[in-house]
């Protein structure tokens, strides 16, 4: 039964693992080609990419918490202030523009940071030559606008398995709302919290296409300068040191984080579908 | 607070609503409104590149969601009965297909080809026999992008059916043996109905995945097209009302693809918490 899956981890997964982390330590050919050998050289001159990197690793932790901060009020409302037969409706309208297609999304974006989009309308109350498209400020709210569905619904999950008879004992010892909020329900949410936040921000180490729209070439990340390394200077050997670091990055990121987290909570799984 | 909800639900589908709006442009300039226009629709079918990498992208999609529901499916059953170390590799496995970045699959995946077949394709030439004709030449295309995004929805197919499985009656298995129903009649009549719905959301899900997908496909697809990947092309040359139109019927045909995986895997609750009680 696992033959299929096997062969395809083999020649799909694991294979190509390999092969980029050996092209890493091989040399660039004058015409674009690989020359193996086992040199660091691609490794020492990762610092010419260092922007595309500080990019990533600021704007990926900004962006995920800003997610968070907007979609946590939304997990919160739909759990305790909607009613149980709108509950799933609402919840597919958040899944819905999770699966169809980032690419269109994005360029939604364009249209409406653009100069003809919000800008335009700003010029009638007399704000002129605003520029948003291209900045940081861009990519942010593409980044917002395309993970929020993956930061609600692991807090929604969270939120739902709470025991509601927590709140009412508490306030029925007398603890306000505020207070319960803190002490009950915060501290229960904290795994469905870690779960979004990785998954954004997992994803968000990856990005290419919200900076190639919305950051216009100024803001760029680690993808867009593999784009540029695999499609256009056709330099594999780096390309592929600047991918597994952007792996390993990732990897230390995500198991400090978790090691943060599993002190303090049980791990769960949660269905992103 | 409701306010605010419904501000969150304008800010999701606000740019969703802008794109469908302005496909409905009479006027030549994207974001400029000019009246309404059906004129953008028809146009589409009388570009041929377009209509090719629609074709591609059906193919590649249908083709990577059959296999992916397939083997998916019976991963999910062996690893079902496996345990111990082997079990946590294949898990690790699953998990890190589904966890590393497209970008990085994408690009991996394709110096592995190319590199594969720069050592296959002159071996092939020598062992071809030469009653069959020319050797087939191994290139990027097809066979990378069904490769490439097979690994990773056949892994989500494994999540999705390993979920059902977990939920699933295991006295009906154990009714059916105890009446000598064979394994191959028990797997037959009882479980592969009760994973139906299952596979078939693993299945919708993994056409919408790769029927969407553009990064992966932007470094595999060789000389193919796919439609992602001509709609990426055709943005970076410019905003055009055709543009905002292709995008109208994808976003049309993924919502109802969507539709139809949210319905099914309703179905799966249902019919779980049936078999709990």
């Amino acid at each position: 039964m696992l033959f299929p899956a096997s062969f395809w981890f083999g020649v799909m997964l694991i294979l190509p693992l390999i092969v980029i982390t050996i092209f890493s330590f091989g040399e660039r050919a004058p015409n674009g080609g690989y020359i193996p050998s086992f040199t660091f050289d691609q490794y020492l001159n990762l610092p010419a990419r260092f922007v595309a990197f500080k990019n990533t690793l600021t704007l990926a932790p900004i962006g995920t918490i800003i997610a968070l901060i907007i979609g946590y009020p939304l997990a919160y409302y739909l759990v305790f202030k909607v009613a149980d037969n709108k509950k799933n409706l609402l919840l597919i309208l958040i899944i819905i523009p999770f699966w169809t297609s980032i690419l269109i999304r994005t360029y939604a974006w364009i249209f409406i940071l653009g100069s003809k989009g919000i800008p335009n309308l700003l010029e009638y109350v007399g704000i002129e030559n605003l520029r948003l498209i291209n900045t940081s400020f861009a990519v942010l709210v593409g980044i917002v606008y395309s993970y929020l569905p993956l930061m609600v619904l692991p807090i929604y999950v969270s939120l739902e398995k709470l025991d509601k008879r927590l709140l009412e004992a508490s306030s029925d010892l007398g603890a306000s709302n505020f207070k319960n909020f803190i002490n009950i329900i915060i501290p229960l949410s904290i795994p469905g919290i870690a779960t979004g936040c990785m998954l954004v921000f997992i994803l968000l180490m990856g990005e290419f296409l919200i900076p190639a729209f919305l950051g216009g070439g100024k803001v760029f990340f680690v993808g867009n300068a593999l784009v540029d390394l695999f499609l256009q200077s056709r330099n594999w050997p780096y390309g592929s040191a600047v991918a597994c670091s952007l792996v390993i990055i990732m990897l230390i990121i995500v198991s400090i984080y978790m090691k943060f987290i599993n002190s303090k909570n049980n791990r769960e799984e949660v269905s992103i579908i | 607070m409701r306010l605010y909800a419904y501000l969150i639900y304008f800010f999701l589908y606000f740019p969703i609503a802008i794109i469908v709006f302005f496909s409905f442009n009479s006027g030549k300039h994207a974001s400029d409104f000019q009246g309404f226009s059906l004129k953008w629709y028809p146009k589409l079918f009388d570009n041929p590149f377009l209509i090719d990498a629609f074709n591609t992208s059906l193919m590649v999609a249908l083709i990577s969601a059959i296999l992916a529901s397939t083997f998916g499916t019976m991963a999910a059953i062996g690893l079902n009965n496996l345990k111990g170390k082997l079990r946590v590799f294949y898990d690790s496995l699953v998990y890190i297909s589904v966890m590393i970045p497209g970008i990085v699959i994408g690009i991996a995946t394709l110096i592995a080809l190319v590199t594969l077949f720069k050592f296959l394709n002159p071996l092939l030439a020598n062992i071809w026999p030469t009653s069959f004709g020319k050797p087939p030449l191994l290139n990027l295309g097809y066979v990378s992008l069904i490769g490439a995004h097979t690994l990773f929805t056949m892994s989500l197919s494994i999540l999705i059916v390993r979920s059902r499985l977990n939920g699933m009656d295991r006295n009906l298995i154990e009714a059916s043996n105890d009446l000598y129903g064979t394994p191959v009649k028990t797997f037959l009549k009882i479980t592969l109905p009760q994973l139906f719905p299952a596979i078939l959301s693993a299945f919708l899900l993994s056409f919408t995945f790769s029927f969407d997908d553009f990064i992966i496909a932007f470094f595999v697809a060789g000389s193919e097209t796919t439609l992602p990947v001509y709609v990426f092309s055709s943005i970076r040359r410019g905003v055009t009302p055709e543009i905002n139109a292709i995008a109208t019927l994808i976003l049309t045909f993924t919502i109802l693809l969507l539709l139809a995986s949210h319905l099914l895997m309703k179905y799966k609750n249902y019919s779980n918490k049936g078999s709990k009680k």
